[in-house]
């Protein structure tokens, strides 16, 4: 549970860049817009994820997955992401296997110095957490700069 | 008028994303309901976040009077929550402001029609 109301935001450093990405060169942005734009923002993921759920549950299932994103996005009426964001996940799928991969490679490497047998599945699960707690830590890492800033 | 297509390769790196999973994965929890989020959900969901954050600046900015601009400006904000039905959502949260002595002069009008 988020303990202060800002855990709920998200950083502003990363959101003003997004912002001036996507408009021509030059133009400013009020400090007061780029605030309701972040807000904006944070209500987008908790509209997204609660259509998301609906579809989860209906399927009975307690797991949002991809798919509950994608038809949470078309009911949303944001038909203009869905292309987009499937050549995403596709790269996001394959950055994922090559990095699990050259963690297996890894583990190979180290099995033929030392005694095989032991640590097999077990393994696998570690590397699995490992990766996604790399992943969360790299996010958080960055959350942590931008709070800095405010 | 030029397209408002938004592509994936325009944020920063079309492999990862800019806003921070941990973040994004913080504020879903807070939704009621929701008991587990997988990775590819939590993926996807900052992504789209991240192309609604560069359309709803697109839009808004757009919005503007065909004057020069070079500033966007919260109402312009507040004017495409109003006028695009896809950012209804938003209504609420990005109202149009009016001058204090405009609200103050219709509450006398509201305060008058209750006398008689």
């Amino acid at each position: 549970m988020a303990e202060r109301p800002e855990d709920l935001n998200l950083p502003n450093a990363v959101i003003t860049r997004i912002i001036k990405e996507a408009l021509p060169d030059g133009v400013n942005v009020s400090k007061e817009a780029r605030k309701a734009i972040s807000q904006a923002a944070s209500v987008f993921v908790l509209y997204a994820t609660s259509c998301a759920n609906n579809f989860a549950m209906k399927a009975k299932r307690k797991t949002l997955n991809a798919g509950d994103v994608m038809a949470a996005m078309e009911e949303m009426e944001f038909e203009r992401f869905l292309q987009p964001l499937r050549e995403a996940l596709e790269a996001y799928k394959k950055s994922q296997k090559g990095k699990k991969e050259a963690t297996e490679q890894r583990r190979k490497d180290k099995e033929k110095k030392t005694d095989p047998e032991e640590n097999d599945k077990s393994r696998e699960e570690d590397d699995e957490e490992e990766e996604r707690m790399e992943d969360e830590q790299e996010g958080e890492n960055e959350g942590e700069e931008e709070e800095v800033e405010n | 008028m030029s397209s408002e297509k938004v592509d994936a390769s325009s944020t920063m790196n079309s492999k990862n994303v800019s806003l921070p999973m941990s973040r994004v994965k913080l504020i879903m929890k807070s939704s009621p309901d929701v008991s587990s989020i997988n990775q590819e959900a939590l993926f996807l969901t900052t992504k789209a976040t991240e192309l609604f954050v560069q359309y709803l600046a697109q839009c808004s900015f757009k919005r503007g009077s065909g004057r020069e601009k070079k500033t966007l400006a919260y109402c312009d904000l507040a004017n495409a929550a109003e006028e695009t039905d896809t950012f209804q959502f938003l209504i609420d949260i990005l109202p149009k402001k009016i001058l204090a002595r405009d609200y103050l002069r219709s509450l006398e009008e509201m305060g008058e029609v209750e006398d008689d």
